[in-house]
Formats: structure tokens, sequence, C-alpha cells
């Protein structure tokens, strides 16, 4: 069974309650159509789960097959540096179809983010180490494709359905929710 | 699964095509490590591409001084539209004629379905198998286990045994 060798970290952009019991890491590729139709998926378990679970994404970009793939992953890691990373992680996968440079930009303008700020940091490479910590801590955890998914730090090597995803959540959260463990301390 | 070499054994030489006009002979290869890498077939797909994957990962195997080399019973045509499609920067090997030689003598060859398995070699610089592993046909076994066994063999070299075994005794 392949294990998270990359821990988390502040860097890791997360979404959902800090304390969460079940953590889920994905790698992905914002030019892969798995990622893409996984999404919807994602936002399911997160809605489903509430806040027994957080969602770390990290960056996996095959851009020898992808060529926007790891302008998109920059992209996003400069949203991020702004306070928008769900957002453009969102639009981007939104809008997959038709990603290109232009694109890009658009979408960064429509979340307020400053288009000149975003070609020089594209131009000078800023995140591209961030993204290349992302991919290569994906390689040493064993990420043999995207989407990857790891519940817990143990690898999902099963679908990447609903039905599956939440079987694995379900299995790796406690059996006793951490407010009940506290409610039962405080009682006499 | 077929049994495959293991690890302390000489990796038998070979010569097979890599373009229509050029063969590459295991040879060549002597004094750098080699990552031999057998799949069953181009053209699967694309995500969840093994070749594509290592493909991404060469600077990681070259900054550890190995090459990759990929290897299947797909003749050469086969392999250079599948390269050129993929942008591969790394060998193909056509392990073609006679089908799956090289496979076999390496116990990673699929009779009854006439490909080869999915089984890594790590060969050392002088072409003893330093790590060989067999993955299941339909999973692609990722890149981890190479950079471990590539890891260890640099952490085994004279200089940097001694800061190894130097910095487990303080």
């Amino acid at each position: 069974m392949a294990m998270l060798k990359a821990p988390l970290t502040p860097f890791d952009h997360r979404m959902g309650d800090d304390d969460a019991p079940v953590v889920l890491v994905e790698y992905g590729d914002y030019q892969c159509p798995f990622c893409a139709a996984a999404q919807p998926v994602v936002r399911e378990l997160m809605r489903n789960f509430g806040r027994d679970l957080a969602l770390t994404f990290r960056h996996f970009p095959l851009s020898e097959v992808h060529p926007q793939a790891e302008v998109a992953a920059e992209a996003a890691e400069f949203a991020g540096a702004h306070g928008a990373f769900w957002g453009m992680h969102e639009a981007l996968f939104a809008n997959q179809f038709r990603l290109s440079l232009p694109v890009i930009f658009a979408l960064a303008g429509s979340l307020n983010l400053s288009q000149a700020a975003l070609r020089d940091a594209l131009t000078a490479r800023t995140y591209a180490d961030k993204v290349r910590t992302d991919f290569i801590g994906g390689v040493r955890s064993g990420v043999n494709g995207t989407p990857c998914f790891f519940i817990n730090g143990l690898r999902h090597d099963g679908a990447h359905t609903f039905s599956a995803l939440a079987m694995a959540i379900s299995a790796a959260r406690p059996v006793t929710a951490p407010e009940q463990l506290n409610h039962d301390r405080a009682r006499p | 699964m077929a049994q495959i070499l293991p690890t302390g054994q000489t990796a038998p030489e070979f010569e097979l095509r890599v373009t229509p006009d050029q063969t590459l002979s295991l040879k060549e290869m002597r004094g750098r490590r080699v990552v031999l890498t057998f799949y069953p077939a181009d053209w699967s797909p694309v995500c969840g591409d093994q070749m594509a994957l290592y493909n991404q990962i060469l600077p990681e195997f070259r900054s550890r001084g190995a090459e990759l080399l990929g290897i299947s019973v797909d003749g050469v045509w086969c392999h250079a539209a599948f390269a050129q499609h993929r942008n591969l920067h790394f060998a193909l090997l056509s392990d073609f004629e006679p089908k799956g030689a090289v496979a076999r003598a390496y116990g990673a060859y699929r009779d009854g379905e006439g490909v080869a398995e999915r089984a890594l070699f790590v060969l050392d610089e002088k072409g003893t198998i330093a790590w060989s592993y067999c993955s299941p046909i339909a999973v692609n076994p990722g890149a981890d286990g190479i950079l471990d066994a590539l890891d260890r063999m640099i952490a085994k070299e004279p200089g940097n045994g001694d800061a190894q075994s130097a910095a487990h005794a303080v």
C-alpha cells in the first residue's frame, strides 16, 4: 500500500475544518480530463462529510502530454498567494476544455487578480519550485497517474466515484467524533 | 505473474532496434546506471500512462546517473509514432523479432497474451540487477520504487557511505 511520504505543510492549500479527522489529499493536473471529472465528486464529498473532511490539493502536471498544465498550476499558485487559490482551481477545471494562456489571464481578471502581476510571476517562474515540490512529493509517494487520492496518508487505489471514495473516507473516520469525545470527557 | 530476474543477477545482454535504422545494446550502457522498464504495449490511456509519467520524471533519473529505456514487443514504427505523440525523450526498444526474446530472458514475458510484463529493473554500472519489481499488469507501478533503488545506490557510493555511517554514529 502506497503511503503519502510528503507530509502536509502550511504551504499546502487546504479547504475545510482545521481539526477534521480525515484529510483527503488530491494530486491533480488541470488539463487531465479524469481530474476534471473528479471535481464534482470531491465537492459532493466535502458537502457530505462536512466538518469531518478536509481537502488538500497538490499539483501533478504531466506537462509533456498536457502543454497548459504547468502554466495552469503556476497560475493557481499565483492566485493562492493572493488568497484566491480555490477560486482559480475551480475556474481552471471548469474551463479545461478551452484552457489556453489567454483564458488563464481572463480567469485571473474575473477573480480580480492583477493580470500584470500574473504575467510577471509566470515569466519569472515564481511558483515553479512550489509546483515541482508538489510533483516530486507525489512521485516519491507513489502517485502513478492523475487524479491520485490519499485518505489520511493512504493511497486510494479504488475507483474515483463518490461511493468508492465515501466508503474509504468513512472507514478512515474515527468511530467517535471528536466533539462527542470532548462531551464525554466533560461529564462528571 | 512471471518470475522475473531478482536482485544480484547479471542483466542478460541484448541488442534491439531503437529506430528503423539504429540498434542499442546493453553493453553500450556499461558504466552508467540503467532503468529498464518492460511494458505490455504502446498506446495505453494518456493520464494513467506509465511512459508519460517516466518521461516527466526523466530529470530525476538522470540526476541520479541513470538512463531510462522502455521495452515492449511493439515494432519500431509503432514506437516512433508513440514517442512522437507523447513527446517522449528516452529510447523505446523494440523486442519484436524474435518476438519477446529479451522479455523472456528477464522472466518478464506473458506467454498467453504475447506481451511483456509491467516489470522494472534497475541495473548498476556493471550491469548487475540492483532492484527489480513486477507490477500487476493493469497497475502503473509509479516511480517511487525506482527512485528509492537509485538513492540506495547513491548512498552506497564510497564517499556517501562514509558520510552516512558517520551520521548514524552521531
